[in-house]
């Protein structure tokens, strides 16, 4: 059984702290079973920056498309996807987004306008540009957005696509998820300039917004959104955010030292869940809380449940046409 | 009607565009048509269609690869070959990986076309590269005509493809022209053709070095029988069709312009190793490891697979 999806109900701040909600349970869920070792190969949590991708997406319509990261849970249930078929695709099972051949990584549903979470840092952004010439060429008001993080800013293709995006006006969004840390390196001894300087560089309006306040990315995400779909070219946002959890879940035995407890507890301060929860009507909140509980109780035995994938079938869909390559064997 | 090779893929771009309006056209000076196979198409199918593109090969194949999975049938023309190793990453860990990676929910539509690719005489290290067999090995599908008609069949077939597929057109192949008499089609990938039959010895000679083995096979006649295959589509390769040669002669040389270690070269001459009838020890010419082809023309052409070695190899096989 697959949940609906879920995407339309961030029309509302109860649908918006609802997703809220799903992404960081998903994300709490999945630390538990990267720790039994359900989960192998690790994952990139997502926790603490769940603002950003519930604030972006929604400002977006279903038709609408994104490329995601390598941290690219939360995005991908924004815009919509299973819950219970991205946990079975981290598991590896045959009922998976990618039927277990992307995990977390790649996590894709393309029906949703999902062009993938990507392990290579900024290179959905050119990909997000493609997509949203593509969209004009078919003469649709389909708008995409990058999603990349403070890292991808020194990627040099990056900037290449702003360029093509602005040249061409083509209707992208390019959010920035600036959570202070490439990995372990600061942003600050990292970018010189400014993240929106350089975006305003190319001509692009860029605004900084605070990455843990759901509301005010929805804001801004709209008004960029509305202005790219409407022709006026693409935009850009720097959401200043933080990472509650290490960069991986590697780190966790690592004992690395790139940051304070103290700045962690700081940023928890400014944890997106609470702030969006204070909108809501009393006991509203707790009720969403339960019913996110329920599902993912139900996704975490669903994906438990599936099928892992026959070995023989490993080389299943690596040519569109159904080409078979060579064994590597004849023995 | 005389047919170029340039012209060949000019109309292979100009059928393809006239047939679906998906197919649209990306690179470098295309609407000027510098590098020949695009000339004029920009006049006839507009800006929307054909593309010139800012100086970023990175970001203009990732785009095209976005266009791709998004409903486009996107063709980038290449206008140096080693501008390839800029875009490995795109090409190789995004264009070829998301199909298997996504669970077959999306193929990438893409051609890459490159225009005078290995040496052009006197354009030195950094333009005479030749890497058809870095993207046969990565798993690309990977395509190296090299006449006309064929030019012309197989750029049809890879726009048409629904996976990336890469189109070499050696430069020394571009100055061939055919007297065309049949209509111009698509030829299907991964179709060996035999330009020559023969009984002793079954040359493998890719691309513009088919022609070489043409010459030097009809040269050698009075002695040995030669049998001219090319591949054309180097992945997939047509096994089947070299074997099938190999029962026939049971002796193998291949002529390959890749470097010498891990080239396609070495891997025909491993599969016939292992699978195939071979009475001798097979041969294969190749540029040398490692290869940078120097600048001065004596140089260049030092480095390159020719004549006088394949003469030597057929030899060698048949003693």
């Amino acid at each position: 059984m697959t949940s609906p999806a879920d995407s339309a109900g961030l029309g509302s701040p109860a649908g918006r702290y609802r997703m809220l909600r799903l992404i960081r349970g998903f994300e709490e869920l999945a630390l538990d079973l990267v720790r039994s070792g359900a989960i192998t190969g690790g994952i990139h949590p997502y926790i603490g920056q769940e603002a950003v991708a519930v604030g972006v997406c929604a400002a977006l319509r279903p038709q609408d498309r994104i490329t995601s990261t390598h941290r690219g849970h939360g995005h991908v249930l924004a815009k919509g996807a299973a819950p219970d078929r991205l946990l079975a695709e981290l598991l590896g099972r045959t009922s998976g987004l990618n039927q277990g051949r992307g995990g977390s990584m790649h996590a894709a549903d393309f029906s949703l306008g999902i062009l993938g979470a990507n392990g290579i840092v900024g290179a959905g952004g050119p990909i997000a540009v493609g997509a949203a010439w593509s969209a004009r060429q078919a003469g649709e008001d389909r708008v995409a957005v990058a999603f990349f993080g403070d890292g991808a800013l020194n990627q040099g293709v990056l900037l290449e696509s702003f360029n093509l995006a602005a040249m061409w006006q083509l209707p992208v969004l390019f959010v920035c998820e600036n959570n202070g840390y490439a990995t372990t390196l600061p942003a600050a001894t990292a970018v010189a300039g400014s993240a929106t300087g350089r975006a305003a560089a190319f001509g692009i309006p860029a605004a900084e917004v605070d990455g843990m306040d759901t509301e005010a990315v929805r804001s801004a995400a709209t008004e960029a959104v509305t202005r790219a779909r409407g022709g006026g070219g693409p935009g850009f946002l720097e959401c200043r955010t933080y990472r509650f959890e290490g960069h991986h879940t590697m780190e966790r035995l690592m004992k690395l030292h790139y940051r304070t407890a103290e700045e962690i507890a700081d940023w928890r301060e400014h944890d997106p869940l609470p702030r969006a929860a204070a909108l809501l009507p009393d006991g509203l909140a707790a009720k969403l809380d339960a019913s996110v509980r329920e599902q993912l109780a139900a996704a975490e035995q669903f994906a438990l449940g599936s099928e892992h994938p026959d070995p023989e079938r490993a080389l299943d869909h690596l040519y569109a046409d159904g080409l078979r390559p060579r064994a590597g064997s004849t023995a | 009607m005389r047919l170029s090779y340039t012209k060949a893929l000019n109309r292979a771009l100009t059928d393809a565009l006239a047939e679906d309006p998906a197919v649209c056209v990306f690179g470098e000076d295309i609407g000027a048509g510098m590098a020949g196979p695009t000339l004029n198409l920009l006049d006839r199918f507009g800006p929307g269609r054909i593309v010139d593109t800012p100086l970023s090969e990175q970001a203009f194949t990732s785009m095209a690869i976005g266009a791709a999975l998004t409903g486009r049938r996107p063709v980038i023309e290449f206008q140096i070959p080693s501008l390839l190793f800029l875009v490995f990453e795109q090409l190789v860990n995004q264009a070829h990986k998301f199909s298997l990676m996504t669970g077959g929910q999306t193929g990438v539509p893409l051609t890459c076309l490159v225009p005078g690719s290995g040496s052009r005489d006197g354009w030195a290290g950094q333009h005479s590269d030749h890497p058809y067999s870095l993207f046969a090995h990565a798993g690309m599908k990977t395509v190296v005509p090299a006449t006309p008609t064929d030019a012309y069949g197989l750029l049809r077939s890879a726009i048409a493809d629904p996976d990336p597929v890469i189109v070499f057109a050696p430069a020394a192949a571009l100055p061939v022209r055919e007297t065309v008499t049949w209509e111009l089609a698509p030829i299907p990938l991964g179709c060996a053709r035999i330009h020559r039959e023969g009984t002793d010895v079954t040359v493998v000679a890719v691309g513009h070095l088919v022609h070489d083995a043409l010459a030097v096979a009809e040269e050698l006649a009075p002695e040995i029988s030669v049998e001219v295959f090319d591949p054309r589509t180097l992945h997939p390769f047509d096994w089947p069709a070299l074997a099938a040669s190999l029962e026939r002669t049971g002796r193998l040389v291949v002529i390959d312009d890749s470097n010498r270690s891990c080239g396609i070269g070495a891997e025909v001459l491993a599969t016939a190793a292992e699978e195939m009838r071979l009475v001798a020890p097979p041969r294969r010419i190749t540029r040398p490891d490692g290869t940078v082809l120097p600048f001065a023309p004596q140089l260049d052409r030092a480095l390159q697979p020719h004549r006088d070695q394949l003469r030597r190899a057929l030899r060698a096989v048949m003693k």
